[in-house]
Parts: structure tokens; sequence; C-alpha cells
């Protein structure tokens, strides 16, 4: 799956936890989740199951911690696909 | 100085109509929402029928947002869109998420009985014993705590007053109206919202169903399943929902200029200390007549005051005692019983949110000017007999309606009693 599929299909899964709609309007990879975005920390844990889910990958905890941007999360995506 | 205790707003969701308008219709017409539970069937239940509203899942995706609704189970749903309706019928705009104010003033106690058993029977269980604990994700603890009813409602409308949940299983609904009262009438809020909210979920109802408390005659039939007062009862019909009233101070109400549905003239809550009769699923007959004569007398009413009554009324054993202890507590020969009526017999019993729900039934009684018929009775069972002529089996117009006495009797033997009176304009009355 090239880049941009990745990137369009996180963008769509985090779409209903975004509180900035003016920022999801101008999402980039530079994007970040919680101070751009306004995703509520606290549902991280449900967008890497839908992560998980989308791209029959697993993400260990400690992988989640390192996502910033919604370019991390790409990038971590990707990797777990081989 | 004791404030004096009004209601602002009505908000409701009940098996046999969403809305307060179409709840009052529902209510004139004697209309069933008891229907065939397919849950019930699959489950190899003895009763197969129960009270659901309708639509539900359609009406919240317009009300709230999308990550919202992901973390709303049943009860959080209900709770939530009775909540909201009874804050517009205040005359409230609904916030938007992203304005930082608060209402410090306004509190919610809003109770359930059994709370989010659906989330922990669907998810928090199977998933815990197939070690798949992770796949709970985010939002399993606010839909299973107690308190997540109250918590639900205090974020959607940024609520900073007291907000927490109540739980006296049957009696919880209509105990909150009386504990929110009673924190207005301290001065410690200008407004509450009080009520009550269940889940329709077979789980929730497998409990009843193994005590042989629901009724398992009538499957076939389910409009006429739910029949307090008949000799032929047998048991009552499992039900759900949820019912929301904005408690207000008068003088709050009144600088608003808000709409008065109704006063909450005086209550009483107590237990029956499991004696006397008394029992974890039986309430002590003391206790009762008690708690009714209590709540009176805190309204400053008589018997002779009483224009109707909604009673507890479930369609099981115990009503016979019941209409016994109202007769007791009211003085009243019989014959001279006022109107007696079960909003149970169309929508079941609502467990935590039947006081709630059933609340709002006596305040558009008041509204209106009638006393809502209780079906399924025309059998009307032999030890109530001598009462029969009190109880309304259609319509009964009543527009000099003044006073509503609503209890409510929960396992644990605790007792609850609300005098609601109609809304004179009379600020000076005390």
């Amino acid at each position: 799956m090239d880049k941009q599929e990745v990137f369009e299909r996180v963008v769509k899964i985090l779409t209903p936890y975004v509180k900035n709609q003016e920022a999801l309007a101008q999402v980039t990879l530079e994007t970040h989740i919680l101070d751009d975005l306004k995703v509520n920390s606290a549902r991280l844990v449900d967008v890497v199951l839908e992560f998980e889910d989308a791209f029959d990958v697993e993400i260990a905890d400690e992988d989640v911690d390192a996502v910033e941007t919604v370019g991390n999360a790409v990038d971590l995506i990707r990797s777990k696909q081989g | 100085m004791s404030e004096r205790v009004v209601v602002t707003g009505l908000g409701v969701i009940a098996p046999n109509g969403n809305g307060v308008r179409d709840f009052d219709l529902a209510l004139r017409k004697g209309q069933s929402g008891i229907r065939e539970n397919a849950d019930m069937i699959e489950s190899g239940f003895a009763s197969q029928v129960a009270g659901v509203p309708q639509g539900v899942d359609a009406l919240a995706e317009s009300y709230f947002e999308e990550d919202m609704l992901l973390a709303m189970n049943m009860s959080h749903r209900y709770a939530s869109l009775a909540a909201v309706d009874a804050w517009k019928d205040a005359g409230f705009a609904v916030p938007q998420a992203d304005d930082d104010r608060i209402d410090w003033d306004t509190g919610a106690i809003l109770g359930t009985g059994i709370g989010g058993m659906d989330t922990s029977a669907e998810r928090v269980v199977p998933f815990t014993n197939a070690k798949k604990v992770r796949r709970l994700g985010s939002t399993a603890v606010e839909q299973v705590m107690a308190s997540g009813i109250s918590a639900r409602v205090s974020g959607i409308l940024a609520l900073g007053n007291q907000v927490t949940t109540n739980s006296s299983a049957c009696s919880t609904g209509a105990e909150a109206i009386a504990m929110g009262a009673e924190r207005i009438r301290n001065g410690h809020a200008k407004r509450m919202l009080c009520g009550g909210a269940e889940a329709a979920s077979h789980y929730i109802w497998a409990g009843f169903d193994a005590m042989r408390v629901l009724c398992r005659s009538m499957n076939d039939t389910p409009e006429r399943a739910s029949r307090p007062m008949s000799a032929s009862a047998g048991g009552f019909v499992a039900g759900s929902g949820a019912g929301v009233v904005m408690l207000e101070s008068l003088e709050s109400a009144s600088e608003r200029g808000a709409t008065i549905h109704a006063e909450i003239a005086g209550h009483n809550v107590n237990c029956g200390g499991h004696r006397q009769g008394g029992s974890m699923t039986a309430p002590n007959p003391n206790g009762v007549r008690r708690c009714i004569g209590g709540a009176l007398a805190a309204a400053g009413l008589g018997p002779s005051d009483v224009g109707a009554i909604n009673g507890h009324l479930t369609a099981t054993g115990a009503d016979p005692k019941e209409i016994g202890s109202w007769a007791a507590a009211l003085s009243a020969k019989p014959g001279t019983l006022p109107p007696i009526t079960s909003t149970k017999s169309m929508i079941g019993h609502g467990l935590g949110a039947a006081g709630a729900m059933e609340s709002i039934a006596c305040i558009l009684m008041l509204e209106g000017g009638y006393v809502h018929p209780s079906i399924n009775c025309e059998d009307v069972h032999p030890e109530i007999e001598p009462h029969a002529d009190s109880i309304p089996h259609t319509l009964l117009e009543k527009p000099d309606l003044e006073v509503v006495l609503k209890a409510g009797f929960g396992f644990g033997d605790v007792n609850v009693c609300l005098a609601f009176r109609k809304w004179s304009g009379d600020v000076s009355r005390v």
C-alpha cells in the first residue's frame, strides 16, 4: 500500500475523533494529532485498534508512545506492513 | 429560607413515545409500548415481551457527535436524549463543545437501577475471558461506571453544580427528583436535572425472569401483558427508557421568566427496614404508609387535597397490598380513594427509569387536566375490587386536577413519594 493511500485511510479513521475541523481540512503528514487536530488523548487507544483492524497489523503500546503526527502514524503502519 | 421548587423542563424517552408530546398523546390514548422481544426469545426467557423505546439510535445520531456516540451505550443514549430535551424545554441552548463557559448553578442527579450491564455483558466479560482486554478500547469504564449517565450529561451541557448518580432499585428515578428538590430547597443549586435511565437489555432482565416475577403468560399478546391491579396479573413486564425533569428554584424560574410545568409541593423518602412484613423484595406496609404520609405533611396537604395517584403498581402480587397502603395512608374508605392509575400498564416497569418516566406522566396529567387510563385491568383483582371505582379504564378528563401523588418502591424495601402540584401562578403561597 503506497504512502498516500495509508495517509488517506489514517485521516479517515481519525476524522470522527477530530475536534478542530479547520486543522482537518488542511491536514498533512506534519499535522500533530493531539495539538492540531485536538483528538482527546484517551481516545488514541481506540484509534490504534482501528489502525490494527484496517491495516491488518499489530501495534505495540510502546510504538504508540512515539506517534505524535499523522506522518508518524503512517510511517509506523507502513513499517508494520513490512 | 427554604426555596420553593418548580419544574421548568421535561424530557422523556419511553416505550410508547419519545418526547413529551408523543408520550402525552400515548398516555391519553392508553397506548401500550410493550412488544415481543427477540433477545428474550433467543435466550429462552419465560417472559418474552418488553417495553423498549423505538428509534432511539437514529434520534441519538441526530443529537450527538460521532465520537461521543462511540462511547454511549443504551442508558447513556436514553439519559442524554431526555436530558437535552429537558434542558431545551427549560429554555436553554445546548452549548458548543468548544465553548468554555460552565453553568455553576445547575447540577444533575440521574439515577439507574442496574447501570451499564449491557456493556459489561456484551464487551467487558467476553473480551476479558478471551484474554483480549486491550480490545476494550478507552470507552468501557465510562459506560459501566455507575455514574456514567450523569457524567455524560454534565459534559454535554457543561454543568458545574453537583453531578451524581443515585441508585435505589425501582424507586431510583423518583428518588433522584426528591434529592434534587432537596438540594434546591437548601439553596445549594438553582437548577437540577433529575431523573433516571435504564437500558433495554435481556442481561438486565435475566435475573428477574429467574425470580419468576416477569409476566410469562401473555407472550402472544404483548400489549395485554402489563396488567397492574388485574386479577390475571402475572408479574411485571420488563421496561426501559429515561425521564429527566429540570427542577428549579421558584426564584430562579421567575427571574428568567421560565415556563413552569408544575411545583414539587413536597416529597419523602424512607426505608421499611426489611421488618414488619418488609424484605429485600417486598415493602414493609408501615414504611409505605409513613412515606406517603410524610410527603403529604411536607407538602402541607391533607388526604382530601389529593386529586389523583400514580402508583408504583407493577402487576405483581404486591398490587393489592399497595392499594391497601394508599387507602390507609389517605384514610380512604372504598369509593373515596382518588383516581389511581399505573403508567406501567402501558410502558412496563422501567426499573431505575420508572419513577422518572412516571413523574413526567404526573406532570403532563396536571398540565392537561386528565388522569391517564390504567389499561389491562378490566378484571380488577378481587382484593382491589372495593376500590374498583377509583381505577380509570379510559381517559378521565379532570380539569380541576390540582395535586398528583407519585410513589415508587424498590428492592431493599426503599420508598419514595412525590407530591406534584399544578402551577397556580401564585408566587406568594408558602
